[in-house]
């Protein structure tokens, strides 16, 4: 009898390549398994890999329709990781001293070719401000603050008094007149607090005798300024809080945030 | 006859014209929903916000004031907010439709579960690249602004918050900064946080209804769109210098003069009504706007518990009751100073300069 051969067709190069190169033992340490073309892959992407396992594996229909969710939270979030990026390079060029802070923003303009991180960094924070407005818009709108979420909402609230105070922060840092102005008539309302502002209602009940505990010079005006106007103790501080405490808070904030949308059963839906 | 139309728009964004239209059109908007919804009315309200913007730009004027650099996302957020209000509504109505004819909403028939990969993922990569595009077409499109050097001598006017804060910015011309810039704020974030706990409704919860969330929703496009939003708007771009109200078309004259003839409750009532000399202790002097703003927070929710409110009070219990009825009352009294300050140009209800607490 004779012998027949059966030969496989030549895969074309290409596919010869690609084989090849997820076979590579470079390729098999970083990707576990194969590509999530059938369910038991699609399962372990999300497990195993850092940046999509805040996901789910699976997750109602209605959940990712744009219909549903506008999208506003993921693009609040993109946008977050957008202004740390820019930011950061900012911070590059950006020193937060009466002496260099102005001249350096505009150095940015003038020395920076095609340089849009400044742009891209102010056009990025307004929108920012706006998507958390109307993601808060949707999660109302759907009921979607209702047990079991109640607690998610109230992080949200606390995120969004966080984005407008990061925004709020960084307006100072260009030290033109737009922005001690903004930052002035913003703070001044600081001085009327009740007790704790200088001309705010009842401050002068707090005192001890006759020596009155506050005024211009300690109240919590002062405490947010570094000063009793707008001046270098201000954009110190605002510059600390605008790159340092605040993007951590919130960052902190978020992923307690996602991780409550998973535990309190992914996106809501109709029971 | 285009200034005649220019005119004409100038007249109706007068902050009184401009709060009662908002107002109307927020009735209309829930009254008629199921019109208002209609793929028609978006298309129409977007086209006509479009020309409108359009035919806005070819006015000096109003061109220079919403091509300032800074006030150009809020042109943004006219768009995508009337955008969210009607298409929200759509889908509310659209499931109200389906409970009417007995269907589940329409998020129910989606219940079923898809792949995160690739249902969801490439949605989200999708939405970044879009994103990123939008982002970097606007960057390379619209300069950052900066202005001259920080002067602390040099006061610009008008002196403006950031666009965000805008609406506590108007708040000042009710209330004093204590109240617009402190209290009030805070009762917004408090009130925010409390809705989860006072709402004790539990349908509408992961689908867009109506009719089954009649009163929340309302309530909150009140102060969401209403009050935050359009006072931003109206902060935005029609207050100029001295924070004097100019309409879109109008030149931001550094010289207009407005009459301030306003007039504190204790003045009318001792020497207009009485016809007397203002009393010398401010407690007498201000007694009657004092038990004005008692009745208003402590005795009106405990009235309206009685009567108007009952089914309420029996529904929520009186904790929730009382927290939600003085939260709302709070967030009320910033149109109720609009409409005393319009109709009898009452400067304060209470008013004790002594320790800087004014009302
Ligand atoms: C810094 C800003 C925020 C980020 C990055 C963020 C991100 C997200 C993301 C990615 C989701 C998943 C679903 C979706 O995209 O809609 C979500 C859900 C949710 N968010 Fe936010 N969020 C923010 C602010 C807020 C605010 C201001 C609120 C409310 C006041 C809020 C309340 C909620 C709630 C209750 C859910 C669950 C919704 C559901 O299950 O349908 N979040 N958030």
């Amino acid at each position: 009898m004779a012998d027949t051969k059966t030969i496989e067709p030549k895969a074309p190069a290409l596919v010869r390549a690609w084989d090849w190169i997820t076979e590579t033992q470079i390729w098999t340490s970083i990707f576990r398994h194969a590509a999530p073309i059938n369910d038991r892959n699609r399962v372990l992407v999300m497990l195993s890999n850092v940046f999509l396992h805040m996901h789910p594996v699976r997750l109602r229909k209605s959940g990712v329709r744009l219909r549903y969710t506008w999208c506003m939270g993921g693009i609040s979030f993109f946008l977050f990781l957008v202004l740390t990026f820019t930011g950061l390079l900012l911070m590059f060029y950006y020193r937060p001293t009466l002496e260099y802070a102005y001249s350096d923003i505009v150095g940015l303009r003038e020395h920076v070719p095609l340089g849009i991180m400044r742009e891209m960094h102010r056009w990025g924070a307004h929108a920012m401000v706006i998507t958390v407005w109307l993601h808060m818009f949707r999660v109302f709108m759907t009921g979607s603050y209702k047990p079991p979420r109640e607690f998610n909402w109230n992080i949200g609230v606390i995120m969004l008094v966080l984005t407008l105070l990061l925004s709020f922060t960084g307006y100072l840092l260009p030290w033109d007149q737009l922005a001690i102005w903004a930052i002035t008539v913003g703070s001044n309302m600081a001085r009327a607090t009740p007790f704790l502002g200088h001309e705010g209602p009842g401050a002068s009940l707090m005192a001890l005798g006759d020596v009155q505990l506050v005024h211009a010079a300690d109240d919590a005006r002062f405490a947010l300024l570094g000063g009793t106007f707008v001046g270098e103790g201000a954009l110190l501080r605002f510059y600390v809080l605008h790159c340092v405490a605040l993007p951590l808070v919130i960052g902190f904030l978020m992923a307690i945030h996602f991780w409550r949308v998973r535990k309190d059963g992914g996106i809501s839906g109709p029971l | 006859m285009l200034e005649g139309l220019k005119g004409f728009i100038d007249l109706f964004a007068d902050p009184q014209l401009f709060f009662a239209t908002t107002v109307v059109a927020l009735v209309l908007i829930v009254w008629k929903r199921e019109a208002f919804s209609s793929t028609r009315w978006g298309w129409g309200l977007m086209i006509f916000l479009t020309v409108f913007f359009a035919f806005g730009l070819t006015d000096s004027d109003f061109n220079l004031i919403i091509t300032k650099p800074d006030n150009v996302p809020i042109v943004g957020l006219i768009f995508l907010l009337v955008f969210f209000t009607w298409f929200s509504m759509r889908q509310a109505v659209d499931n109200d439709r389906r409970a009417a004819g007995g269907q589940p909403p329409i998020e129910k028939d989606e219940e079923d579960r898809v792949w995160t990969w690739p249902d969801l993922v490439y949605t989200e990569l999708i939405s970044m690249v879009v994103c990123t595009v939008v982002l970097i077409v606007w960057s390379i499109g619209l300069e950052a602004p900066i202005e001259q050097p920080a002067n602390n001598a040099n006061t610009p006017n008008p002196s403006k918050a950031p666009w965000y804060f805008l609406g506590l910015q108007e708040m000042l011309v009710y209330f004093d900064p204590g109240l617009a810039g402190v209290v009030l704020p805070s009762l917004i974030i408090v009130g925010l946080m409390a809705i989860p706990y006072i709402d004790k409704n539990p349908k509408g919860n992961g689908y867009y209804t109506f009719n089954e969330r009649r009163v929340e929703i309302t309530i909150f496009l009140f102060g969401f769109v209403v009050l935050w939003s359009s006072l931003i708007v109206l902060g935005t771009f029609l207050r100029g210098p001295n924070w004097n109200f100019f309409g879109p078309f109008e030149y931001w004259d550094i010289h207009k003069l407005e009459a301030l003839t306003n007039v504190d409750l204790s003045e009318y009532v001792w020497v207009r009504g009485f016809g007397m000399a203002l009393p010398d202790h401010w407690f007498v002097r201000e007694i009657f706007g004092i038990l004005l703003t008692i009745g208003y927070v402590a005795v009106l929710p405990v009235l309206l518990a009685r009567k108007g409110l009952t089914k309420y009070y029996e529904k929520l219990g009186p904790t929730r009751y009382y927290v939600t009825v003085i939260l709302f009352l709070s967030m009320l009294s910033l149109p109720v100073k609009m409409l005393t300050r319009w109709a009898f140009n009452l400067k304060y209800v209470v008013a004790i300069p002594e320790f800087f607490f004014n009302i």
